[in-house]
């Protein structure tokens, strides 16, 4: 059983205890999400879920939400990515740094749990077979265990 | 259903405004992803909730598919439904009807 990956500290901000395999795979979420962010196709399902409709069964009413919001939310989450990525090695993390972690692991899961089409009862028994989608489900678990410590940390 | 003739009311000259707009709702939306740690966080962090009351809130998106968890006029309800999206909640907004 390990302990605590991110953990209040006393002298303020967030103590990290996460090993340099795990932050090597982290390093590749700040490229990936950005690509999406600035590239992508903005029909695709995973952008969607980040930007969704504001108003049931109103589609002018949501695409007119979306004009106004859209640009400050990409920024938001364009400076979280941007956080996560200049502190991925640290050993300690500042609230503003943490909640930036917070905001980039959330938004991959979102992408990731689109793509993948997950249920609440998902399991790595429904990847099976495709090498790509097993994966993307083992990141998409260690990532959901690794938001569970940083919300533990923040609630604390 | 019996038929009565108007009641003539007395309403002050420009009542129309000052009388609130109808109410809106923002509404949150079960999803498989979203831990349920993540979302009671959420549900303090922007409404300021005490923990129970945002448990409860992430109980009833989880086993009823949706809560309520904002309302007022329509300029409010936007900025709360933006600052969920912005934390990657699934949120509506609609007319308390």
């Amino acid at each position: 059983m390990r302990g605590a990956l991110v953990k209040r500290s006393r002298r303020g901000g967030y103590d990290l205890r996460i090993p340099a395999a795990e932050r090597e795979i982290l390093g590749t979420i700040p490229g990936m999400l950005r690509a999406l962010l600035v590239d992508g196709d903005a029909a695709d399902p995973a952008l969607q879920r980040l930007y969704p409709m504001a108003f049931n069964d109103d589609e002018d009413a949501s695409a007119e939400f979306r004009d106004i919001t859209h640009d400050e939310l990409l920024e938001q989450r364009l400076a979280a990515i941007d956080t996560m990525e200049r502190t991925l090695r640290f050993d300690h993390l500042t609230e503003d740094e943490l909640l930036a972690w917070l905001a980039a692991l959330n938004d991959v899961r979102l992408v990731l749990g689109v793509r993948l089409e997950v249920t609440e009862e998902a399991s790595a028994a429904d990847f099976a077979g495709d090498p790509e989608a097993e994966r993307a489900y083992e990141l998409y678990r260690y990532l959901s265990y690794l938001e569970e410590h940083v919300v533990d940390a923040l609630s604390s | 259903m019996a038929q009565t003739a108007p009641v003539e009311t007395e309403r002050p000259v420009g009542d129309e405004d000052v009388v609130p707009d109808v109410p809106w709702i923002v509404i949150v939306w079960n999803d498989p992803i979203n831990l349920m740690s993540y979302v009671v966080y959420v549900f303090q962090k922007l409404f300021g909730f005490p923990r129970e009351k945002a448990t409860r809130l992430m109980l009833d998106v989880h086993h009823k598919g949706r809560a309520v968890v904002s309302t007022g006029p329509r300029e409010r309800c936007e900025f709360d439904v933006s600052r969920l999206h912005a934390h990657g909640l699934w949120a509506t907004m609609q007319k308390d009807r």
